[in-house]
């Protein structure tokens, strides 16, 4: 039987580590509402802009532009860039778990591609490093302050590796923000620029363009790539804070239930102590 | 084809969805000039320069600052995508005073190494945020 001093450390252990929990989810529950603010208010223009580019990339010729080119991604040797979206901490539950499971079932269901990797996030790039994987680029550490121009710096990162053709297509894995409660991990493709193909009498028109089609997309199109990036970092920030919040809700829970059950036994194994003490008493009394 | 009666018009920034309304009539300015749009206009895709944008609805006109960016102009609707932009009465008329003041110092004093086009994007993007908030004032 442990003894009650003991005891009583491991109580006070749980403890501060409750207290850590609880003030990690204060926090987080703090920024998850900014975070949950901006991507809520980023969203509309990066759908606008997928909306408008989806439009465009129907109409014009894929030779207008370096990143509508499409190429054989299936021929054998073809390469493939792929953004991991995780997060710079831990302390998050199944986060950093998540993205990068999905990124190795990427790899591993990619057949004979070959994957390069473009991590953001330390949390990933921790993971893939010490594997030994092909990393292309890697930015860590923006997530306190995330601006626009991280996601500028990423996506350059990308849009130099495909137009130098060191790799044939790229996608992206991160997290969704849905709600606080609910976030899913989306794999899409970024380069090259998807295309519909042509349906309903609408599409037969083509734009009249201002100035020359041609300078339009130079500026269009790296826009777009910047907005989708700038989209999935605010999604995976936002959700970050909401998992990081439900997990260290639990944790706190979790420790004061912890806490209850050595409680209990603290008091027992102290009423049997004295139980104890007294028939000692009484029995050395009887002795006498 | 019927000519639709109305425009929806959506204006958003990376930051935030400013505008989503129907209405009769929209003044962009693109980069090679201003350009009205009423309903039933043809496709276009237009750059967006630094610049006053206003909209109609039955008699009542909005007007915005914008700059750069992209318009998308459909029959029946008009999306802009711009980086910057905002509402007359969101803007700030003691900053914007103090920008053009700056820009045309800066303009006045050239240094060896100014960058002249930038000193110059900022004179024109503080006059006409200057001349929106006039706009505002009057009708308020």
């Amino acid at each position: 039987m442990p003894s009650l001093i003991d005891l009583r450390r491991r109580i006070r252990s749980v403890k501060s580590t409750q207290q850590i929990t609880k003030a990690i989810k204060m926090v987080a529950a703090s920024k998850l509402r900014r975070a949950q603010e901006r991507i809520l208010s980023a969203r509309p223009f990066a759908d606008q802009m997928e909306r408008v580019l989806g439009n465009l990339a129907r109409r014009v010729d894929p030779s207008a532009h370096p990143l509508l080119e499409a190429r054989d991604e299936r021929r054998p040797g073809a390469r493939t860039l792929l953004l991991v979206v995780s997060a710079d901490k831990g302390l998050c539950g199944s986060f950093n778990t998540n993205v990068i499971k999905a990124a190795a079932n990427f790899i591993l269901g990619s057949g004979g591609r070959e994957v390069v990797l473009g991590l953001v996030g330390r949390r990933g790039r921790d993971y893939f490093r010490r594997r030994g994987f092909e990393v292309a680029f890697e930015h860590t550490g923006f997530f306190q302050q995330l601006s626009y121009n991280d996601a500028r710096a990423v996506s350059r990162a990308a849009i130099e590796e495909f137009t130098t053709g060191r790799v044939d297509s790229v996608y992206l894995v991160y997290t969704e923000f849905r709600s606080v409660m609910s976030q899913r991990i989306v794999t899409k493709r970024l380069l090259p620029i998807p295309r519909e193909e042509i349906t309903g009498a609408d599409a037969a028109v083509d734009y009249l363009y201002e100035p020359a089609p041609e300078q339009i997309l130079a500026d269009l199109v790296p826009r777009h790539i910047e907005v989708q990036v700038y989209r999935a970092l605010l999604d995976s920030n936002a959700s970050f804070f909401a998992v990081q919040m439900t997990a260290m809700d639990t944790a706190t829970k979790n420790s004061a239930e912890v806490i209850d059950q050595l409680t209990l036994y603290m008091n027992k194994v102290r009423q049997a102590a004295i139980t104890r003490e007294i028939i000692e008493v009484v029995s050395g009394a009887q002795a006498l | 084809m019927a000519i639709p009666a109305h425009l929806t018009l959506e204006i958003v920034t990376p930051e935030r969805l400013l505008v989503r309304d129907e209405v009769d009539e929209v003044e962009i300015p693109g980069a090679e000039g201003y350009l009205g749009v009423l309903p039933g206009h043809t496709p276009l895709l237009a750059t967006l320069q630094v610049g006053e944008l206003w909209y109609r609805k039955g008699a009542e006109r909005t007007y915005l600052s914008i700059a750069f960016g992209f318009a998308e102009v459909q029959p029946d609707r008009v999306t802009l995508l711009a980086q910057i932009a905002e509402k007359a009465e969101e803007i700030d008329v003691v900053r914007a005073g103090a920008a053009r003041q700056r820009a045309e110092d800066r303009l006045a004093r050239p240094a060896v190494d100014m960058d002249f086009e930038r000193a110059r994007i900022a004179l024109l993007k503080s006059l006409v945020r200057l001349q929106v908030a006039s706009r505002a004032r009057i009708r308020s």
